[in-house]
């Protein structure tokens, strides 16, 4: 893997189609998914992922691989993103110091009065594992990661979506490992509720 | 139930990312593992909770549109031998 990238970016450096062609096919689709949660056109958001490349393609002389290439690659898309976002007057607020809604609404747990309080009064059950499957199901993920703050939507989009580990996440976004698992807390209780709303309901 | 110092359910559903992160302190990791060892109402959310990650996981796309694949492409050649 390592040598795999190291391949990759000499192949970069040296202006090599190939190796260009695999970096963009390896990475322009979790880019493209990024890019639309800042710009949310769809048509402005290929524009930053192509403004990235050509970022990544001027950069690469003076990368010094202190992160990885792709951590690096995100960081580009990530910056793009922000200034074309501003230009929309769109901004993303990172920040995490409010207190946030609790993970799971308070009705379901005992009462203080209870003899058992803060244990659930309405425990939850497994979710189907065939609806799980669902494009329905899938749909329903899409549409609720859509309706969550910006922040909240890149980190999990990120995390959960696209598979990169915190520190890549952290790095990309320039947030603190605390901030983003506030962020990721926060995001994963509200989709895994709507979930559990949705199996309830049907 | 639950000992005296045990965490209350309300109390271990806003650990659980802490938890799968693996950055819970050992003391609270072992109150966290106890109580969900002893509570099938948690067992059940960590699992929903894993079920949530997972579906959010099959939404990934292996492919660009290809038209901006092609896009980009050409502007790699444009890069690499401007005018």
């Amino acid at each position: 893997m390592i040598q795999d990238q190291l391949l990759l970016l000499d192949g970069l450096r040296a202006g090599d189609e190939a190796a260009f062609a695999t970096l963009v096919r390896l990475h322009g689709p979790a880019m493209l998914r990024v890019a639309q949660l800042y710009v949310r056109s769809r048509a402005v958001a290929e524009e930053v992922v192509q403004d990235a490349w050509i970022g990544v393609l001027d950069g690469v002389g003076r990368f010094e691989g202190r992160s990885s290439l792709k951590t690096w690659i995100f960081r580009i898309l990530a910056n793009k993103a922000k200034t074309r976002a501003a230009r929309e007057a769109r901004t993303i607020p990172f920040s995490t110091l409010d207190p946030g809604e609790p993970a799971v609404d308070p009705d379901r747990f005992r009462g203080p009065e209870d003899r058992y309080p803060g244990h659930w009064a309405s425990p939850p059950s497994s979710l189907p594992e065939e609806r799980l499957l669902e494009s329905e199901t899938l749909s329903l993920v899409e549409r609720e990661i859509d309706k969550l703050p910006p922040a909240q939507a890149l980190v999990v989009t990120m995390r959960d979506v696209e598979g990169f580990d915190s520190e890549e996440v952290c790095n990309a976004l320039d947030i603190s490992e605390t901030n983003q698992r506030v962020l990721l807390h926060r995001a994963r209780s509200k989709l895994r509720n709507a979930l559990e709303d949705y199996m309830n309901a049907a | 139930m639950q000992p005296e110092a045990g965490l209350s359910c309300a109390e271990v559903v806003e650990l659980v990312t802490d938890y799968l992160e693996g950055r819970l302190p050992p003391e609270e990791r072992r109150r966290f593992d106890e109580h969900v060892s002893g509570c099938d109402g948690c067992v059940a959310y960590l699992e929903q909770m894993r079920a949530t990650i997972a579906t959010a996981g099959r939404l990934r796309e292996t492919e660009l549109p290809p038209e901006l694949e092609e896009r980009v492409l050409l502007s790699f050649r444009d890069w690499r031998s401007p005018g």
